[in-house]
C-alpha cells in the first residue's frame, strides 16, 4: 500500500461497512490503538535549521529512521527535539518525501553526497519519483565508471612485479610509454606504415620518359627500388604481427580483434604476390590484391586515438547509419522512377532505365549535380528539383545524431584522459596527508620525550612547544605510541631511516663480530635496496613495514655496535639524531592532520616477521635469535 | 496547352507545395478552431472549499481535531477539494493491490455522491464517514443498505445484489484460496436473501433488511467495529 494514501486509510476500513451485512462468518477483532496519542507537531532540528511536521507524517514509514524509534537516539532531552548534524538542504528532500510520498533528486546535488545522506536515513534509492530517477541513474553511471576508471588503473600500476616476459611485451605493445623500446617500437612501426603509403602512392605518378618509350609511372621505372621497399616494409610488419601474436594473453581472441585482420589484410597480398608472381592468368587478380595495401593505413589507427574514436562512434552509431542509408534507398528508388517515366517522352534521353536513373538521382540527392544527366522535359524538371531539395534534408536527418555520438565519446575520453593526470596530483595530496600524519606523531613524540625530560628539570622556556594537540591528536599518538609498546619498536620517518642505513653499513663494516659482519652488507645493501625498490609502488602500504624491518636490524646493529648501551642513551642517542634528521622536516610538518588516517599498524607486525626469511640466507638464522636478543633486553 | 498524365501530375504537386507554404505564412487559416476551444478549457481548474470548520462541527459528530485530520488526509491526495470517480478509484486500488476493486469503488462513489453531481466533496465525504463511524447502528445499516441499493429506488432486487457481491468478490483477484469458483457470488448472493428476504417476494426492502440484520449476532458484532477507526 502506498504510504502516501495512509491517511485515508480510515475512509477505506469505514467503507468496509459494505462487506458486513452480506458476510457470513463473524469478523476479526479490529487491533486496539494501545497509545493513542494526540497528533502533534515534532521539530526536526537538522544543522540549525528546524524542520516540524506532524509525527503521524513521519510514521507513515516505519521502516526508515524518521519513522521508527531509531530517530529517539537523536533526541535532545533539553531543547526537546530532535537532532540531526546533517546536511540540511538534503534533508528538505527527505522529509518532502514524507509529505508527499515522492522523493525528488535535486539535480545540483552530488551523487554521492545524496546517496550517503539517503543511507542515513534508511531510504532506498529505488524509490525516487519517475520525474527525477532518470537523472539520478545517469549521474550514477557516470559516478561508477570514473571509479571503475580509476580502480583499473590502480590495478594496472599494482600488477608491476612478477609479469612474465610475454606479460611485459603485450604491455609493451598495448601501451608504449612503459618502456623506452616500445617506444623506439611505436615510432618504428609508425615510420614504416608512412613509408609504405607513401611508396604505394608515388608508384603510379608518372615519373618521366625513358628515351624509347612512353611515359612510365615510377613504380614500372624504379621497379627494384620500390619492391624492396615494400619488402622492407612488409618484413617489419610481420615481425610486428608474430611479435604481438606470441605476446597476446588471449591468442584466439587477438586474432579474431580488428586490428589483427587489418595487419594480415595489409601484408597478405606481398606474399601472395610473391607465390603468384610467375602465374600470368592471375596476374589480374594479383593487381587487385595490390588495391588492398592501402589498408596499411588503417595500421595507424593504434598511433591516433582520434581515428579509433572515430571507428568506434561509426560502430555505435550503427543504427542512425542504417536508418539513413534506408531512406536514402527509399528516396532514391521513388524518384529515379519518377525521372525515368517523366523522361521517357523525350527524345534522345539518357534516362535509358531505372538504373539509369539511379545515377542521376543519387548526384542529385547529394546535391553534387555532374550535369552529366540532365532532364529535358518540364515534368522532370519539377520532379528533379523536388528530388534535390528532399535530398538535402534526408542527409541532413541523421547527421547530428553521430555528431553527437561523436562529441560525446570524444569528451568521454577526454575526460578520461584528464583522470588520470589528476590522479598523480591526486595520489601525491593523499600521500602528502599521510605523511604530514605521521610525521606529526613524530614530532609530538619527539616534543612529549621532551617535555617529559622538561618536567624533570622545570624549563620553562620550552612549555611552548607541546601546547596546541587536540584531544583527538593527542589520543591518536597514545595510540599509536601503545602500538610501539607492544612491538618494542618506533616508528621513524624515511630520512632518519635511509641515515641510519648508511650509519649502520659505516659502523659495522670494522666490527668483528662475524656472523653479523657477514650478515650486514647483505642486510643494509637489502635494506636499502629493497627500500629503494619499494618506493616505487604506492608508498602509503610498504614503507612502514620497511622500517620496521630496519628498525629490527636497527636495534640489533645499535646494541652489537655499541656494546650494549644503556636504555635511555641509545633511545636518547636515537632520537638525538632523530632531531637532526627530522629538524628540517618539523617546518613542513605543520600540514594539517585533518585526515587521521592510521598508516596500517596493524599490517606492521606479521609483515615485518615475514620479511626477514627473504633477506640473504646468511642472516636467517641470525635475526631470529638477535630480534629474541632485541626483545629482552632494549625495552623501549 | 495539352499535359500529359505525368505532368498534370507534377503541376498539382507544385500547387500543392504553394499552397502549404502560403499557409506557413497564416494567409489560410482552414484549421485552427478547434485549439482555441481546448486552450481556454485547460485554465479554469476546479477548486472547492469546505465550508466552515464550525458549519462541518454542527453537521457531523465528529470533533473539531478529527475533522481537521481528515481535511489534511483528503486536501493532500485531492488538492483541487474534490474527488472524482477516477481519482476516488485510483486511491481505493492503492488499498487492494492484488484485485480489481474498482467496481466496488463505483459503488462507493455513488453512495458518498448524496447530490449527485458526480463529485465527492470534503462535506460528502466528512458527511458519510459521519454516518459510518459515528452514527447508531441503524444510522449504519440504513447507510449500506443505500450502498446496495444501486438505482435508489428502496429495495435490493438480486440482479443489484449479484453486482454488489461480484465486486466484492473481484477485490480478493485471481490468487485465493480456495479457488475463486464462478459460482460463489451467486451462491453468496441466495444465501443473503434467504436471511433477509422475509416475505420472499424477490426483493429486500429497507425494513426486512434492518429487522433481519438487528437479529443477527455477527452483523451487530461487526458493526460495532467501526467506533474505533478514527
Amino acid at each position: 500500500m502506498a504510504a502516501g494514501v495512509a491517511a485515508w486509510l480510515p475512509f477505506a476500513r469505514a467503507a468496509a461497512i459494505g462487506w458486513m451485512p452480506v458476510a457470513n462468518c463473524p469478523m476479526p477483532l479490529a487491533p486496539a490503538d494501545k497509545n493513542k496519542r494526540q497528533d502533534e507537531l515534532i521539530v526536526l532540528n537538522v544543522s540549525g535549521r528546524r524542520f516540524q511536521t506532524w509525527r503521524t507524517t513521519l510514521e507513515r514509514y516505519p521502516d526508515t529512521l524518521l519513522g521508527s524509534t531509531e530517530k529517539e537516539f537523536f533526541f535532545n532531552e533539553d531543547t526537546k527535539e530532535y537532532f540531526f548534524d546533517r546536511d540540511p538542504e538534503v534533508f528538505r528532500c527527505v522529509l518532502n518525501f514524507y509529505r508527499t510520498g515522492k522523493l525528488h533528486y535535486p539535480r545540483y546535488e552530488c551523487i554521492s553526497a545524496y546517496d550517503d545522506e539517503l543511507a542515513f536515513y534508511g531510504i532506498l534509492p529505488e524509490i525516487i519519483g519517475d520525474c527525477c530517477y532518470e537523472e539520478y541513474k545517469d549521474r550514477k553511471r557516470e559516478n561508477a565508471e570514473r571509479l571503475m576508471d580509476d580502480n583499473d588503473s590502480e590495478n594496472n600500476q599494482e600488477s608491476m612485479p612478477s609479469l612474465s616476459f610475454r606479460q611485459t611485451m603485450w604491455r609493451a605493445f598495448e601501451n608504449p610509454h612503459t618502456s623506452t623500446l616500445a617506444l623506439v617500437f611505436y615510432y618504428v612501426t609508425g615510420f614504416f606504415i608512412a613509408v609504405s603509403v607513401i611508396t604505394n602512392v608515388v608508384e603510379t605518378v608518372p615519373c618521366g620518359t625513358v628515351p624509347g618509350s612512353k611515359e612510365l609511372p615510377c613504380g614500372e621505372r624504379y621497379s627494384v627500388a620500390f619492391f624492396c621497399l615494400d619488402t622492407a616494409c612488409v618484413m617489419i610488419f610481420t615481425v610486428e604481427y608474430l611479435l604481438r601474436l606470441f605476446a597476446a594473453p588471449s591468442r584466439y581472441r587477438f586474432i579474431r580483434s580488428v586490428m589483427s585482420i587489418i595487419d594480415v589484410v595489409a601484408i597478405m597480398p606481398y606474399y601472395i604476390g610473391l607465390v603468384m608472381a610467375n602465374n600470368e592468368d592471375v596476374s589480374g587478380a594479383f593487381v587487385t590484391l595490390r588495391v588492398f595495401r592501402v589498408f596499411r593505413i588503417f595500421k595507424f589507427s593504434r598511433h591516433s586515438q582520434g581515428l579509433r574514436i572515430l571507428g568506434y562512434t561509426l560502430k555505435s552509431c550503427a543504427s542512425e547509419l542504417g536508418f539513413l542509408l534506408f531512406s536514402l534507398t527509399m528516396a532514391i528508388i521513388i524518384f529515379a522512377t519518377v525521372m525515368f517515366y517523366a523522361e521517357k517522352g523525350s527524345s534522345a534521353s539518357k534516362f535509358t532505365s531505372i538504373p539509369a536513373s539511379f545515377w542521376y538521382t543519387i548526384v542529385t540527392m547529394t546535391t553534387l549535380g555532374y550535369g552529366d544527366m540532365v532532364p529535358k522535359t518540364i515534368a522532370g524538371k519539377i520532379f528533379g528539383s523536388i528530388c534535390s531539395l528532399s535530398g538535402v534534408l534526408v542527409i541532413a536527418l541523421p547527421v547530428p545524431v553521430i555528431v553527437s555520438n561523436f562529441s560525446r565519446i570524444y569528451h568521454q575520453n577526454q575526460r578520461a584522459d584528464k583522470r588520470r593526470a589528476q590522479k598523480k596530483a591526486r595520489l601525491a595530496r593523499i600521500r602528502v596527508a599521510k605523511t604530514g600524519s605521521s610525521n606529526a606523531y613524530l614530532h609530538s613524540k619527539r616534543n612529549g620525550l621532551l617535555n617529559e625530560a622538561l618536567e624533570l628539570t622545570g624549563t620553562p622556556e620550552e612549555e611552548h612547544m607541546g601546547k596546541s594537540t587536540s584531544l583527538i591528536e593527542s589520543q591518536h599518538h597514545h595510540l599509536l605510541h601503545c602500538l610501539e609498546k607492544t612491538t618494542n619498536h618506533e616508528f621513524i620517518d624515511e630520512q632518519m631511516f635511509e641515515q641510519n642505513c648508511m650509519e649502520s653499513s659505516m659502523q659495522n663494516y670494522p666490527s668483528t663480530r662475524s656472523p653479523s659482519l657477514s650478515s650486514h652488507p647483505g642486510l643494509t645493501t637489502t635494506c636499502c635496496s629493497r627500500r629503494s625498490k619499494k618506493t616505487t609502488h604506492l608508498p602509503n602500504s610498504n614503507l612502514p613495514a620497511t622500517r620496521l624491518r630496519s628498525m629490527q636490524e636497527l636495534s640489533t646493529i645499535h646494541i652489537q655496535g655499541s656494546e650494549q648501551p644503556s636504555l635511555t642513551t641509545s633511545r636518547s642517542s636515537l632520537n638525538l639524531k632523530a632531531d637532526d634528521g627530522l629538524r628540517p622536516n618539523c617546518k613542513t610538518s605543520q600540514i594539517t592532520t585533518a585526515i587521521i588516517s592510521i598508516p596500517t599498524p596493524p599490517a606492521l607486525t606479521p609483515e615485518g616477521e615475514s620479511r626477514p626469511p627473504p633477506a640473504s640466507p646468511g642472516p636467517n638464522t641470525n635475526i631470529p635469535s638477535i630480534a629474541s636478543n632485541v626483545v629482552k633486553v632494549s625495552a623501549l | 496547352m495539352n499535359l500529359d498524365g505525368l505532368e498534370m501530375v507534377a503541376v498539382l504537386v507544385v500547387l500543392a507545395l504553394f499552397v502549404k507554404v502560403l499557409e506557413q505564412f497564416g494567409l489560410f487559416e482552414p484549421v485552427s478552431l478547434e485549439d482555441s476551444v481546448e486552450d481556454e478549457f485547460e485554465l479554469s481548474t476546479v477548486c472547492h472549499r469546505p465550508e466552515g470548520l464550525e458549519q462541518l462541527q454542527e453537521q457531523t459528530k465528529f470533533t473539531r481535531k478529527e475533522l481537521q485530520v481528515l481535511y489534511r488526509g483528503f486536501k493532500n491526495e485531492c488538492p483541487s477539494g474534490i474527488v472524482n470517480e477516477e481519482n476516488f478509484k485510483q486511491i481505493y486500488s492503492q488499498f487492494f493491490p492484488q484485485g480489481d476493486s474498482s467496481t466496488y469503488a463505483t459503488f462507493l462513489f455513488n453512495a458518498f455522491d448524496t447530490n449527485h453531481d458526480g463529485s465527492v466533496s470534503f462535506e460528502d465525504f466528512v458527511a458519510g464517514l459521519s454516518v459510518i463511524l459515528r452514527g447508531t447502528i441503524d444510522d449504519r445499516l440504513n447507510w449500506a443498505f443505500n450502498l446496495y441499493d444501486l438505482n435508489k429506488d428502496g429495495c435490493i432486487t438480486k440482479e443489484e445484489m449479484l453486482d454488489i457481491m461480484k465486486s466484492i468478490y473481484d477485490m480478493m483477484g485471481k490468487y485465493t484460496y480456495p479457488a475463486l469458483r464462478e459460482e460463489a457470488p451467486r451462491e453468496h448472493v441466495e444465501t443473503f436473501f434467504q436471511k433477509m428476504d422475509r416475505n420472499k417476494d424477490g426483493v429486500v426492502t429497507i425494513e426486512e433488511f434492518i429487522e433481519s440484520c438487528q437479529k443477527d449476532e455477527n452483523i451487530m458484532r461487526s458493526m460495532q467495529l467501526f467506533d474505533n477507526v478514527i
